[in-house]
Formats: C-alpha cells, structure tokens, sequence
C-alpha cells in the first residue's frame, strides 16, 4: 500500500472525515479565480443545470416505466461540470467529446431535448436516428463528436479533433480555426492507457484541448483511492509538463473559471489543460446499479453541496435573480421535458427497410 | 521505361494525393524523419511539413482514434502500421470507432482514413511480426480491406483508398516491397471492390490474395506445361468479395481452389468458401479447397516456416489432382 501522507490519499477506512478521503480534499480545497457572475449568464447557467437535472430524473422515471432500455447512466449531482465546461465554450464552433454518461453533455451542447430524448426512446428523429442509444449520443451538428461507450476510447477522438483545429490553422494557414476540444471522462478512466498516451501527445504538440475528469470518486463499484496510486488527477499533469488544475466540481462558477483559464491558453496556443473536477453523482452508476456500496455519511456531505442550490445562493446573495424566477425557468424547464417525452412517444421508429443504412459512406 | 520499386509506387501515391487534397495526411511511428520503416513516405516529410506527415509516439491506439476524431472533424489521414500486427494494440479503435462510428452515429460522421502498412509473413520475423490481421479484423462492420500485389496495383488502389469516404485496411506485404515493374502513365486510380483476373482459364479457379498471387503464379506456369488451363483471380478486395468476378469464373470452370497466407481458423477462406457454397453450390463439380497456412504461431526457423506457409508446389500437386480425379 502507498505510504504517500497527501492529504487526499488517506484510506477512506483511517480518516477522520467521515464522509470519506473524496469529500475531505473536497473541504480543504480552495479554488482559484471563479468566473463572474451577471443576470444574463446567471439565469443561462441555472436553466443548464436545471435541464440536465430535470431532464435525468425523467429519463429515470421513462426507464421504470419501460419506454426506454439498455443501460442508461445518469448525471444527477454533476451538471456543475457539464454546465461550467461547455456554457463558457463556443456552440457549433468548439468541439464536445463524452462517455456513455453524456445525456447532460449533449444537452448543453445545444442537441434538443427532442432529439436526445428519441434517441433514448430508439427512434429515427434520435440525434443518432435510434441506432446508438443513451451510450452513443451523436450530433455533427451541434459538435458533439459522441458519447463512447467503452472506458477512454472518447479521450484520442477528442485529440484528432484538437489535432485538426491546429492543422487546419498552421498546416492549412486557416487562421480563423481555433476550435477547442473539450473530452469529458472519469477518474477511474484515468487509470487507462489511453489517457496517459493521449495527455502526452497533446502537450507534445500543443494541442487546443481540455481534459476534463469529472472525479465523482467512484467507477462503478471501485472507489477512486483503491484503484489509482495518486488520487489526485490534476497533479499527473505535471509529468507531461502540462497545466493542470483541480477544480470545485459541485460549484458551476469554479468550473467556469477554470474553463475560461483553460481556454484562453489553448486558442493562444500554448496547449492543453488537465481539469480536475471534483463531483459526485447523486444516483447509483446506471438505472440498474441497486447502490449499496456508498457510505450514507458520504451522500449526505454531497447532497449538502447540489450545484443547483449552490448557484441559487450565489444569485440570491448578489441580488440577480429572485426565487420567483428561478422557479418559473423550473416549470418551464419540465414543460420542455415533458414535450420531448411527448415527441419522442409519438415519433417513428426507424424504418425496417433501412436497417444495414449508415454502414458505408455513400449510404 | 525504368521499373518502380513497390513502395515507390505506394509512395508516389500518396505524394500525388497529398499534392492533390491539403486535406490528406499521414500520421504514424517514424512516417516523418525516418521516412518510414520501409520507405513508403520517404521525403513527403520534408515536402509537407511535420503537421501532415505527423512522427507519432509508440501509441497505436491512440493514434488510431486520433485519426478517427481528425477523420470526423474533416481531415483524411492515412495511418501507417509501422508493422499491421501492432494495430492490434489498437483493435479497439479500428472496430469500435473507424468501423462502427458511422452505424453507430446514425450517419451523423464519416471516417475517411486508410489504415495500411506491412503484413504477411516474413524471413524469418518470428511469430509476432509475421501475423495476417485480414483475417482478425474481417469481421468488423463498415471497414473495406484491400491488399495489394503489385507495384501497379499498389499505386492505383493507394489512390483509390485515400479518396475513399470510408476507412479502408490496406495490407501490404512485406516481401512484395522490393517487386518491380512500369507504371501506367499518368493518374490512373484501381477499383477498391474489383478482383483482378490475372490469368484465364477454363479447368479450374483458383482465388488468392497479396503474396500468394506470386506463388499461384509460379504454380500456374507448371500447370500450363502440364496441359492444365488454371484461371487465376487476385481478390484485391477482401472485404466485401467482388462475387460477380468469383461467381463468373466458378460457372466457368466448375472447380475452385483457394490459395491464402492466413491461417485456416477463421481466415478469408474460411468466409469465402461459405459464401460460395451460398452462391455457387450448384456449379461446383467437386468441393471447394481450401490451401491455408497452418493454424500455428509463425516459427523462426527457415524450415519449419516453409512449411507454415503454402508452397507453389502444393498449389500445383492439389491442382493436379482435382483437375484429373475431381477429388
Ligand atoms: C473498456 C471498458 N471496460 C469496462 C467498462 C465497464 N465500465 C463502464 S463504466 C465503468 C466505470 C467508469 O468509471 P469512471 O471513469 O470513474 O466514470 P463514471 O462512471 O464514474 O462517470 C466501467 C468499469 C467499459 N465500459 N469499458
Ligand atoms: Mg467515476
């Protein structure tokens, strides 16, 4: 076992902290710089946020009653990430790369709550027309190069496009093309190959990206600190020479801070960013996980810092927006849900006829 | 007019079509510098830049999907396996992503990408270095697989790849680099999905494969001299089979044998001769033959590796007697 005496590698089993090794480096952490908050950018944050979550518990409820299958992963307890990352990114201009987590990813990427729902649903009006399912969500349009179903196969995906924003600016003289690539995985995905290789190109050539962990402390079943010799992700950085930082996964304004930081220095050119995000999800792996490994003490010290609520504060201290408003965005919001459940019941399945469709290019 | 060198004209190709798109590019272990480990990008780094004949790290399946997220976001990379059998460290990319992604995305993306390199059994490489990753990867959905035999050949179906909209495997193989001969002039492109009938003839069909072109060729000569008329068609295309030249020459001679460097056990064979008995079942005199490697890791000994591997005479004798007593 490590004898490493870092803070946040302390065994679960011997800290103080009840709420676990993940929580305490959570309290002790004092983010850098958070983004500014005004009106406008405040009330787009929180219907982000509210979307994403609105959106999973009625992906949950669609799952009990059937209408949709598979295995399906919700985000509850980490659309600070998602929000905080992609709200300070340009639509349809920089590029998104997810997991088989990635209903919220593509919702703040701008993919209807229409299209995301029929595809969870299996129909042609699916952004990936019913053939990929809650685990393989496409949208070329909306940038969003996919959700990867296997562990760390998104992360070199997300390199290639990175790969082709410099290309195309130094290789082709575009000088316009300053895309950055956000790639959006886990902790315990950091344990691949394909993460490390990855980290290491990018710097070597100064590639426009972030890696974004979204440490929530679990894969699965594995809690973070048995599965990794260094627990803390942004640190691994270092060795590639890159800019890493950890980050309040739980607050949307550190994340955005953080983005803002990132992104600056990859359109300048001076490379990649490895983001840390420390978060939590709210619900067990996938629908079909019974959770009953995590500690009740732990869920409780998360639950007690819902991004959501963390951001209500932050408006209603600085006087931005009053509740009254908050709570209309949310009945919108569910009225935006609901009319993509409605959309996606009464929508076509995908004709037969087209089955072995989209193999081949030309087809 | 001076012969070219196979991986001359497998580098001409690409020089042409790098010339041709700004878009095409070429990324792998020691593509750049080095010139690759057998000199098919020999001077395009130093005519196109670092950026589009891109020196990668010894990482095959990251720099694997790396082509695939370049693919999507609109460049057209080739990748070079410095040897095929490393891109099975990169399995997962090739299938998951360059094969399945289209399927997968509902046609959202395509993955313009040449996958291509050395394979085949060597002199004497040794069991990892002499591996036919045609077949292992025969089964993955959305991926043509080409392998070409000739420098005339290497040339127009490098083109043809490269300008392709889907991800195309190309086998090389490693003893046909050095293989000479002139050029079509000008800029002449072969057919991805299209055999080649190499040789007609009217007793029997033999199908073979990269190679093994070169051995059913030697083997075709002593049958002529031995009174029997062999047709001899490359594949080219080893997925999908051109069936239509197959299934012509099949009605032909009624008779077919199949000559390929794969092994036995779920090879190309295995798959084409199922599919003829689908096809052509009621055309065949007798039942079709397989000539496969052995189903054995490559040894290093010279000895034991012929005999891993099938030899012109095996193809003769087998021939022989399908041809004169129908077994
Ligand atoms: C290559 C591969 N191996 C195993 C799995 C099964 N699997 C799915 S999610 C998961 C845990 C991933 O954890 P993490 O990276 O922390 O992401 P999180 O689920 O917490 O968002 C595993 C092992 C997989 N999808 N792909
Ligand atoms: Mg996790």
């Amino acid at each position: 076992m490590s004898q490493r005496t870092t803070k946040a590698s302390v065994q679960t089993i011997n800290t103080p902290f009840e709420a676990g090794a993940h929580a305490e480096r959570l309290s002790s952490l004092t983010s850098a710089e958070k983004a500014s908050l005004d009106r406008e950018i405040g009330l787009e944050l929180f219907r982000d946020m509210t979307l994403g979550r609105r959106f999973e518990d009625k992906c949950a409820e669609m799952y009990y009653r059937g209408k949709m299958f598979g295995f399906v992963h919700l985000y509850n307890g980490q659309e600070a990430v998602s929000t905080g990352v992609i709200g300070a990114m340009k639509k349809k201009h920089d590029w998104f790369c997810s997991t088989y987590r990635d209903h919220v990813h593509a919702l703040s990427a701008g993919v209807p709550a229409r299209e995301v729902m029929s595809e969870l649903f299996g129909k042609e009006t699916g952004c990936s027309k019913g053939r990929g399912g809650s685990m393989h969500l496409f949208s070329k349009e909306h940038h969003l190069l996919g959700g990867y179903a296997f562990i760390g196969e998104g992360i070199p995906v997300a390199l290639g496009s990175a790969f082709t924003s410099r290309y195309k600016r130094n290789a082709l003289g575009e000088n316009n093309s300053d895309s950055v690539t956000a790639a959006f995985f886990g902790d315990g995905t950091c344990n691949n190959g394909q993460f490390y290789e990855c980290l290491n190109m990018a710097q070597l050539w100064k590639l426009p990206i972030l890696f974004v962990v979204e440490n929530n402390k679990w894969a699965i079943g594995m809690a973070h600190h048995r599965a990794t010799s260094d627990p803390e992700i942004w640190r691994k950085a270092d060795s590639f020479g890159m800019k890493g930082e950890e980050v309040d996964g739980m607050d949307v304004l550190a994340v955005r801070g953080a983005t803002q930081r990132a992104l600056e220095r990859a359109r300048a050119g001076e490379g990649p960013t490895l983001l840390e995000c420390l978060t939590y999800r709210f619900r067990g792996h996938s629908l079909a996980d019974p959770d009953e490994l995590r500690a009740e003490e732990e869920k409780k010290f998360w639950a007690k810092r819902d991004p959501l609520k963390t951001l209500e504060k932050d408006l209603s201290t600085n006087n931005l927006v009053s509740s009254d408003e908050l709570r209309a965005i949310e009945k919108e919001i569910d009225e935006e849900v609901n009319d993509s459940v409605e959309y996606a019941l009464a929508a076509k399945d995908p004709n037969p006829e087209d089955l072995t469709r989209y193999i081949w290019a030309e087809n | 007019m001076e012969g070219t060198l196979l991986f001359d004209a497998l580098r001409e190709a690409i020089d042409e079509e790098m010339a041709r798109d700004p878009y095409v590019c070429v990324m792998g272990e020691d593509v750049g510098q080095y010139g690759g480990s057998y000199k098919v990008t020999k001077g395009l780094y130093e005519k196109y830049g670092e950026l589009r004949v891109l020196d990668t790290p010894i990482a095959e399946n990251s720099f694997t999907g790396m082509a695939v997220g370049a693919a999507m976001t609109g460049l057209r990379p080739i990748v070079e396996g410095m040897n095929m059998g490393f891109l099975l460290l990169a399995f997962n990319q090739i299938s998951n992503n360059m094969g399945m992604l289209r399927y997968t995305s509902g046609g959202n993306f395509t993955i313009p990408t040449v996958v291509r390199g050395p394979g085949g059994v060597g002199r004497q490489l040794g069991a990892e270095h002499s591996q036919r990753l045609e077949a292992y990867f025969h089964a993955v959905p959305g991926i043509k697989i080409v392998a070409c035999s000739t420098p005339t050949n290497a040339k127009g179906l490098m083109k043809a790849a490269i300008r392709d909209n889907n991800p195309v495997l190309f086998f090389e193989h490693v003893l046909l680099y050095n293989l000479s001969e002139c050029l079509p002039e000008g800029d002449y492109v072969c057919s991805l999905d299209q055999a080649d009938l190499v040789r007609e003839g009217k007793d029997v069909t033999i199908l073979t494969y990269s190679r093994m072109r070169h051995h059913c060729l030697k083997a075709v000569k002593q049958l002529e001299a031995d009174g029997i008329d062999a047709e001899l068609i490359d594949l080219i295309s080893l997925k999908p089979f051109d069936m239509e030249t197959i299934t012509r020459s099949i009605a032909k001679t009624h008779k077919v044998i199949i000559v390929e460097e794969c092994m036995k056990t779920g090879g190309i064979g295995a798959e084409l001769i199922a599919l003829i008995t689908e096809n052509c079942f009621d055309e065949l005199d007798s039942r079709p033959i397989r000539l496969s490697s052995q189903d054995i890791p490559t040894p290093y000994n010279g000895k034991l590796e012929n005999l891993t591997i099938i030899q012109p005479h095996q193809i003769v004798e087998v021939a022989q007697q399908l041809v004169r007593q129908g077994i």
